[in-house]
């Protein structure tokens, strides 16, 4: 237990350093180019207009808040202690609430969205997968191409789809936001029921791609594992089948686990932007706001909460896989592989 | 090259996909040859029906919703053609150094592979285009390319990992070859398979990402894609109008060219691993 102690310590280390450099590219990207978003401030301010008043002040806080007169790098430093006083900046578009209020509630919408809907589809898929591999025949026919069907479309364009046919033709389900908006945000029974009425359309979204993405990676493995020799000579031994199904599907599920870490940076973006389509009041809505009305320090919230998400999630799973699969724990501990 | 080519072709997951993927750009190339009107021009009102003169109707700002579709297809393959090249060729290159190499050199471009695994591409892409004035389709590609290397180094670097140790590439070493000589005629070949494939995966992620920067504002300035399209569709309520022609082509032709692509490597993939054939 000490050694596996050690290991999950490496690798927070490693997801430490791998958010450090994170904010690094976040705070350096936006003001590598020209055209950063003080310099457009500034010619904002300097073309006039009726806005400069508010320009000029928006100019000062952010000047203010970010210590823009300083050297890049003592900015960055303010960058990251602001960070750790939990200071995100204030928002341009909704000035002068602080970033980190108004992402607040967001974040909390987001992950009641998103993480279910991935759980849901990461179960569902490599069970679909699995049988697909086992079945063959007619099953296998019909799940691939569908499959691979669902995950050729980005999460939002299937949102479209499902907006326009279940929720304008239909009439099913509503066409817009993650709660009816007479209502206040409380624990009551109208609201839960509200909100959980909004949810079905965007879960659904996310739901079936992450199905298909899935029963794809989930088929190829069984099929490799189904072809292997141990699966050979348990048949050979004489095993029962759902025995063999069995060994098979610990086997083929592992890389599924990490596979499906890895590709959550990959995912993210799609999955967050089908808030944009039902107008779900997540992180994926602020962003596209955000980015439309030009709100830097909003925009660099965002993308900095996504990447902290990314990289829990990966931190978590890395710590399941070690649970779970002896080799792993054991060629991490050994420093074999890599 | 040839051989790879033939043996490819002979599966039929390949040519389906392929014949798919072909006829989208053939839509994409000819469209534009035969109809006169721009992309960009207004023909009529806003969110007119499909009808025998315009086969889609018009979108929100009353232009062919079919001519858009044409160039809006060329545009979203140029970014996918070009950025899934710059990916493959970034991922290939530091893949098949770090896996030759090994060592120090290989700790680093394994380290910074993977760096750019696990922090999202997409929130790169944002952190790069946000800034930039003008958002050409090179531009573009460019930006995505740069973002979408790292599946591939990781793949390419295990694959030339376990070559590295065959006869003919000690043979390459003893006789006094350099490292990139060594790696280009005796490892990558090896490997080309692979990179084909990879490149054809690139091409259509390279497509999807382009789809989600225009989803946010973020697409090409002075062009239409497939991305910009469902964009000023979804903001300008077709959705909720009811005006299904101006989302369900833009959204079924990515689909299309998506399916078609991961289709011929799948196919591919059944050519290449024969463990993934059945008995």
């Amino acid at each position: 237990m000490k050694r596996f102690a050690k290991y999950i310590g490496k690798r927070f280390g490693w997801y430490l350093l791998t958010f450090l450099f994170a904010l690094l590219l976040n705070f350096y990207l936006p003001r590598l180019v020209p055209g950063d978003p003080v310099s457009q401030i500034v010619s904002q301010i300097a073309s006039g207009g009726v806005e400069s008043e508010t320009m000029k002040r928006l100019y000062d806080t952010y000047v203010r808040e970010f210590g823009l007169d300083r050297p890049r790098i003592l900015q960055f430093i303010n960058y990251v202690a602001m960070l750790f006083r939990g200071d995100l900046g204030t928002s341009f578009s909704q000035y002068p609430t602080p970033v980190i209020k108004v992402l607040g509630q967001a974040v909390l919408w987001s992950l009641a969205l998103q993480l279910p809907a991935l759980l849901v589809g990461w179960v569902v898929g490599n069970l679909l997968g699995a049988v697909a591999a086992y079945r063959r025949g007619v099953f296998d026919h019909t799940v691939f191409p569908i499959s691979l069907f669902f995950n050729s479309i980005p999460h939002y364009a299937l949102g479209i789809l499902l907006l326009y046919f279940l929720a304008v033709v239909l009439n099913l389900f509503p066409v817009a936001g993650g709660y009816d908006q007479a209502l206040s945000i409380t624990l009551s029974p109208a609201f839960l029921g509200s909100a959980l009425y909004h949810y079905v359309l965007p879960f659904l979204s996310i739901v079936l791609v992450t199905v298909g993405g899935q029963a794809i990676g989930m088929r190829e493995m069984s099929v490799y594992e189904l072809n292997s020799d141990y699966v050979l000579y348990c048949r050979g031994l004489g095993i029962g089948n759902w025995r063999i199904v069995g060994y098979v599907f610990k086997n083929a599920v592992l890389p599924q686990i990490t596979g499906f870490a890895t590709s959550l940076g990959m995912v993210v973006g799609g999955s967050l932007i089908t808030e944009v389509v039902f107008s779900y009041p997540g992180v994926g809505m602020e962003l596209f706001t955000a980015i439309r009305q030009a709100d830097y320090p909003l925009i660099q919230g965002c993308t900095l909460l996504i990447t902290l998400g990314v990289l829990g999630a990966n931190f978590l799973m890395d710590l399941t896989y070690g649970l779970i699969d002896p080799r792993i724990r054991a060629a991490e501990m050994g420093e074999a592989g890599g | 090259m040839r051989e790879l080519i033939r043996r490819m072709w002979r599966a039929p997951k390949v040519r389906a996909g392929a014949m798919v993927f072909l006829a989208v750009v053939l839509f994409g190339l000819l469209v534009p040859v035969f109809v006169r009107t721009g992309p960009m021009k207004t023909v009529g009102a806003l969110y007119e029906g499909p009808s025998a003169q315009r086969w889609l109707g018009t979108d929100n700002f009353g232009r062919d919703v079919f001519v858009e579709l044409a160039y809006g297809t060329r545009t979203s393959l140029e970014v996918g053609l070009l950025s899934g090249l710059i990916a493959t060729l970034i991922g290939t290159a530091i893949g098949s150094i770090a896996g030759y190499k090994g060592g120090l050199v290989d700790g680093v471009l394994n380290s910074v592979t993977n760096l750019f695994l696990v922090i999202p591409p997409f929130v790169i892409l944002i952190l790069l285009s946000i800034g930039l004035q003008s958002r050409s389709i090179a531009m573009l590609a460019v930006i995505i390319g740069i973002t979408s290397w790292s599946w591939v180094s990781r793949s390419v670097r295990a694959q030339v990992y376990s070559l590295k140790t065959r006869r003919h590439v000690d043979m390459a070493r003893i006789s006094g070859f350099g490292t990139f000589a060594i790696i280009l005629r005796d490892i990558l070949p090896y490997v080309l398979s692979y990179l084909v494939m990879a490149f054809v995966l690139q091409v259509a992620s390279g497509i999807l990402n382009e789809a989600t920067l225009s989803m946010l504002g973020l697409g090409p300035l002075e062009a239409i894609s497939l991305g910009t399209m469902m964009s000023w569709a979804l903001m300008f309520e077709a959705v909720r109008a009811g005006a299904w022609w101006a989302f369900v082509p833009p959204v079924v032709l990515i689909a299309l060219i998506t399916f078609s692509l991961k289709y011929v490597n799948s196919g591919m993939d059944e050519v290449f691993n024969p463990r993934l054939r059945r008995a």
